[in-house]
């Protein structure tokens, strides 16, 4: 078979020093997007161990394999959770949420937790769509935008460039650097035709990394453009999987003038954590504690 | 905190924005809009509000620059019937 250069690996965390058995409230969140599926559980509000695989065709499946793997080893089963939150796109067909929260909302929670009480300015880059969120020191949501009819600045838009131009996905980032100079942003943001236009750019003779660079500016200033509608303040993260793509990042960076805060687990399960820390705060909930 | 509903395209900002620490659910908006593109319900993005708040609805927004161009004439155009009958003031248009 031919090389799929856009797939990325799947990969499963536990943390080595928390003993489940012992924990008092056990939650999970469970994300489920157009591109990933993350699910992330944990114990007494402490990380506890995380997935992140691709979606399939059928979302049910995709929640449950991805919680599986998170499981898988840890010796815990999806009984002894005792409550879920489903997030996402798919966030309606996780059959064993107990609540469904949008990834908005998630996702503010989520970093608060990621990158400490001091963010203020979220990019998600997801697989299908783009959220500027600002939020308060508590994670809560200020501020938000949207962007999920256009798939430019998106990691599915990256996926297509890593097929047309055979770099493999994780290896786009670096690449965009090896160029002399920078070239001009291609000038269409919509994807099919970014795609054409650097169809065009390579058999005027560019090489594809000056292609990569040119679509890596365009897609960064895109989705600063959305960021500047809702504010952008200091403290600035990306979550999604673009965040693990250097040329994007370091071309947004520059965009703003400010830097991206590093961070600490993969980028991509904010959206889940988020939803583990509310299954958390919910159960509390229930049981009266707060 | 300030939703913003609604896109940016190669042809504009087309965004509803409801400040849902002003909207109090009373509901006024829901018939004032002659296209059906406001409702009130649960506030998505935060799960511990009790009170209900003003959407714009899924139906319409990805195309809200098309559903609200009706009320949006180029040359003599009157208030906004939404914005008109928010007490409050928590609607604004982008555009």
């Amino acid at each position: 078979m031919e090389k799929e250069y856009w797939r990325w690996p799947e990969s499963r965390w536990t943390a080595p020093d928390i003993d489940w058995k012992s924990g008092d409230i056990i939650s999970a969140g469970v994300d489920v997007g157009s591109v990933s599926s993350q699910a992330v559980v944990m114990v007494d509000g402490q990380l506890f161990c995380y997935s992140n695989i691709r979606t399939g065709s059928d979302s049910p499946e995709s929640a449950q394999k991805a919680m599986d793997k998170a499981l898988e080893e840890t010796g815990s089963t999806l009984k002894d959770v005792h409550y879920t939150v489903g997030t996402g796109y798919g966030r309606v067909n996780v059959p064993f949420a107990d609540r469904a929260i949008t990834e908005i909302a998630c996702h503010a929670r989520g970093a608060n937790f990621m990158y400490g009480p001091s963010i203020r300015t979220i990019l998600d880059m997801g697989g299908q769509d783009c959220k500027a969120i600002h939020c308060d020191n508590k994670g809560k949501v200020t501020n938000f935008l949207m962007n999920d009819k256009c798939a430019a600045g998106t990691g599915r838009g990256m996926e297509v460039f890593a097929d047309l131009l055979s770099i493999p996905i994780e290896e786009m980032g670096s690449l965009s650097f090896k160029v002399e100079e920078e070239p001009e942003p291609v000038s269409s943001t919509c994807v099919v035709f970014a795609k054409s236009e650097a169809v065009g750019l390579l058999r005027k003779g560019w090489p594809k990394e000056k292609v990569l660079a040119a679509y890596s500016s365009a897609m960064a200033h895109r989705v600063v453009e959305l960021l500047e509608r809702i504010g952008i303040e200091k403290e600035f993260a990306v979550t999604g999987g673009i965040a693990k793509n250097e040329g994007v990042v370091k071309r947004i960076e520059a965009e703003l003038s400010i830097k991206a805060l590093e961070p600490q687990h993969d980028t991509q399960i904010a959206g889940a954590l988020g939803g583990a820390l509310f299954a958390k705060a919910l159960v509390e909930k229930q049981r009266g504690l707060r | 905190m300030l939703a913003n509903y609604g896109y940016k395209n190669g042809s504009g900002d087309y965004f509803i924005t409801i400040d849902t620490d002003k909207c109090d659910g009373c509901g006024n908006c829901v018939p004032a809009c002659p296209f059906g593109v406001l409702e009130v319900g649960e506030d998505e993005n935060d799960p511990f509000r009790e009170e209900p708040v003003a959407k714009v609805s899924e139906f319409h927004r990805k195309k809200i620059k098309y559903s609200c161009a009706p009320c949006k004439p180029m040359k003599k155009r009157k208030p906004l019937p939404c914005m008109n009958v928010c007490s409050p003031g928590a609607i604004a248009h982008s555009w």
